[in-house]
């Protein structure tokens, strides 16, 4: 297929993910995809750090604390609008990401893994800590008012959220994608394979490994935040160790490296949990194991680089990701 | 679906009570209600952190299935709905909306957990949906005012704390109380229940309050400044780890107040014996469900009629499990809820008549314990018995005491 054509396709496609759930779709159902939305977002940010620059990080569910919890301290203590909580929590993402990149330059592989991993662990105990409890709320959590459709629009609550999660996640989508087959991109995955070579090449691997993660911590804490629209609720609960491996299971499972896999990964940690709980109720999680090895098995190279195989036409813009 | 069991319910009525009553229906919501079935959901923690009350989500699930067998509740079938959540609020929030949304259930009953439940309340509110007899002891479920649709079942940690001050004020009418509370909702609850409990008598009496963090290593130097203050009672409202902390480092220390200590730890395993058994002596604690590894109820029919239960619908099931033992009590509530009902399973009508329970007796509470509610009372069970540890098990004291 000439590449013109796979591209208009591509646009046909995403503008149909985008519209189409809203008229199709039950207000439940859409309530799931738009937390398919935030965790692709989250997974996408796993795996800019993750797959393209090699630095294992177990502890992106603190990112997406800090955005969930972002949004909901500013609706709910200063009335704030929840479109401009978005930015802020992208900023304080960026800040924190960035700080945590610095001490992640003297680890590598494993023992990064376990540096964020207690990053993860600290996360809600930090969010029910007393001094910050008039802020958090402690255990009790935060309520957030979902939002209504602006200008009129004829559209309930939970189709307006879908759309404008959509539109959030679909530019920083696209942002991602120049960034991965770009200049930066190209330094990122030449650190993730031969730090040395791209050392040697010039590569400043301090300010790019650094950056990647602020970069990283962004779109993992704008999908905490699109999520807390979502649910209505934060709490440290919704934020412990499990939320992290979650979300690298995403991420592993989606497809390593690969921008169309974060939305496949999203797909599989939002819907494989609830197959596993109808088939038991007794184990749910040795189901889910189970399930996770098949797709290893099957799809070892993730979901995306399954479709790539099958699917020569999508091949395009996946390897370009 | 709503439409057709509106018909249904329409066609129900004009046949029985030849229009009369078609009003009253007609303004109700009946949702998840065919002239056979009822739909009833809740979400459990089947996996996850909190895993372990897994139990009582199946012990919910056995208990319809036996309701069914014996011919179910006003001519319908249960069809009860349970999916995990595993402790995470939005999973809870996802699974409560498809019960609501996709599976349309006429109500909610027994989901678990007190962040879960406060990350669904304004929606089932909002949608006005019955959320029953929750299982958690936060004091807020009996928020009849603003939250018509929510109410919890156990005694609220208030209602204990209330019942620990009444005992107090009026067997140690000159006693200088010391508190430990965890400096959370729960901690929180605790205070507010020993403030309304005492009273006037508080400032007076109440001359040590010490809190601690669920992120501190020990409580050891609050123990100690508890000691300092010279006080004679002790109140410990803390989960099992710092419970346990309490009753080791008072008995290291050798400070012997009456020690009252929150049910939420008044578990062997994981509070007695890591404190050690023989340190524990004398603390009191309260119940208001019957143990099922206490020997005096070997022969009580209420257990007996719980291990008959358990025997067929749950044979694998631990019976020294207490979590089996509460949903049963949970259930036998509703059961009643339902057959008040009538045939009238409009949502209106059930959180009416959840509402309107009037002394009940659940075969697994504690004999002269009752459920009783009323539009204005959203706290089904208000009383408690006290126990004191022998050194091997809780002995049950004095009478039934009520908040």
């Amino acid at each position: 297929m000439h590449p013109a054509t796979s591209r208009i396709l591509l646009i046909i496609l995403v503008a149909a993910l985008g519209v189409v759930p809203i008229f199709a779709a039950s207000g439940y159902t859409l309530f799931q995809l738009t937390l398919v939305v935030s965790y692709a977002l989250s997974v996408l940010g796993m795996n800019m750090v993750t797959g393209y620059n090699g630095q294992i990080s177990l502890g992106h569910g603190a990112f997406y604390a800090i955005g969930a919890y972002t949004t909901a301290i500013m609706m709910d203590h200063w009335d704030l609008p929840y479109w401009s909580t978005i930015p802020v929590a992208a900023v304080l993402c960026a800040i924190t990401g960035f700080l945590i990149g610095l001490p992640a330059l003297r680890f590598s592989g494993l023992y990064l893994a376990l540096t964020t991993l207690a990053l993860a662990a600290a996360v809600p105990q930090l969010l029910k800590y007393n001094a910050f409890t008039d802020w958090t709320g402690g255990v009790q959590g935060i309520s957030v008012f979902k939002p209504e459709a602006p200008f009129g629009l004829p559209l309930n609550a939970d189709q307006w959220l879908y759309l404008f999660s959509f539109a959030v996640a679909l530019v920083l989508f696209i942002l991602a994608r120049n960034l991965a087959v770009g200049r930066i991109g190209r330094a990122m995955k030449a650190i993730r394979d031969q730090p040395l070579a791209a050392e040697a090449m010039g590569i400043n691997l301090a300010k790019i490994k650094t950056r990647t993660f602020a970069v990283s911590a962004v779109f993992t804490g704008v999908g905490g935040s699109l999520a807390a629209l979502a649910v209505g609720f934060v709490a440290p609960d919704s934020f412990n160790v499990l939320l992290s491996i979650t979300l690298f299971v995403g991420m592993v499972v989606g497809g390593a490296a690969s921008i169309s896999g974060a939305v496949f990964g999203a797909l599989f940690i939002q819907f494989v949990p609830n197959v596993a709980d109808q088939i038991s109720k007794a184990a749910p999680g040795a189901v889910y194991g189970v399930i996770l090895i098949v797709f290893m098995f099957v799809a070892p190279a993730g979901i995306a680089g399954l479709v790539r195989r099958f699917l020569p036409t999508a091949k395009a813009p996946a390897r370009s990701g | 679906m709503k439409r057709r069991t509106f018909l249904t319910a329409m066609g129900g009525v004009a046949a029985a009570g030849a229009g009369v009553g078609l009003a009253t229906p007609a303004l109700a919501t009946t949702v998840g209600v065919t002239k056979t079935t009822l739909k009833i959901g809740n979400t459990m923690p089947y996996s996850g952190n909190a895993s372990s009350y897994g139990p009582i989500g199946r012990g919910d699930s056995a208990y319809w299935k036996m309701v069914n067998d014996q011919g179910g509740v006003g001519g319908r079938m249960i069809e009860f709905i349970s999916y995990d959540d595993a402790y995470s609020p939005p999973k809870t929030v996802e699974m409560v909306r498809k019960l609501v949304e996709q599976d349309q259930v006429a109500f909610v009953f027994h989901t678990l957990g007190t962040p879960s439940n406060t990350a669904i309340r304004k929606y089932l509110n909002q949608k006005k949906v019955p959320q029953l007899f929750i299982a958690t002891g936060a004091d807020k479920w009996g928020d009849y005012k603003d939250f018509k649709w929510t109410m919890g079942w156990q005694p609220s940690y208030q209602v204990e704390a209330r019942i620990y001050a009444k005992y107090i004020l009026k067997n140690f009418p000159n006693g200088k109380i010391a508190m430990i509370y965890q400096n959370d909702d729960f901690g929180k609850d605790y205070l507010t229940g020993i403030k309304d409990g005492l009273g006037k008598a508080f400032d007076k009496m109440v001359i040590k309050v010490v809190t601690y963090e669920t992120t501190d290593a020990t409580v050891d130097s609050q123990v100690v400044s508890m000691k300092d203050s010279g006080a004679d009672v002790l109140v410990t409202a803390a989960i099992p780890k710092y419970a346990a902390q309490v009753i080791r480092k008072t008995y290291d220390i050798g400070w012997k107040p009456h020690h009252f200590m929150t049910n939420v730890s008044a578990s062997v395993g994981a509070t007695i014996t890591p404190a050690g058994p023989e340190k524990a002596i004398g603390v009191i604690s309260s119940q208001y469900l019957k143990d099922p590894t206490d020997p005096e109820w070997k022969d009580d029919a209420g257990m007996n009629e719980w291990r008959a239960f358990m025997k067929k619908y749950v044979p694998n099931g631990d019976l020294t499990d207490g979590g089996y033992v509460a949903s049963y009590g949970a259930c036998t509530t509703m059961h009643q809820v339902l057959k008040q009902c009538g045939t009238d399973f409009s949502r209106e009508n059930i959180i009416k008549q959840a509402a309107n329970i009037k002394k009940e007796v659940v075969p697994v509470l504690l004999p002269g314990i009752l459920v009783d509610t009323s539009p204005t009372d959203y706290h089904p069970i208000q009383q408690m018995q006290l126990a004191k540890w022998s050194g091997t098990t809780w002995a049950r004291f004095g009478e039934i005491l009520a908040s």
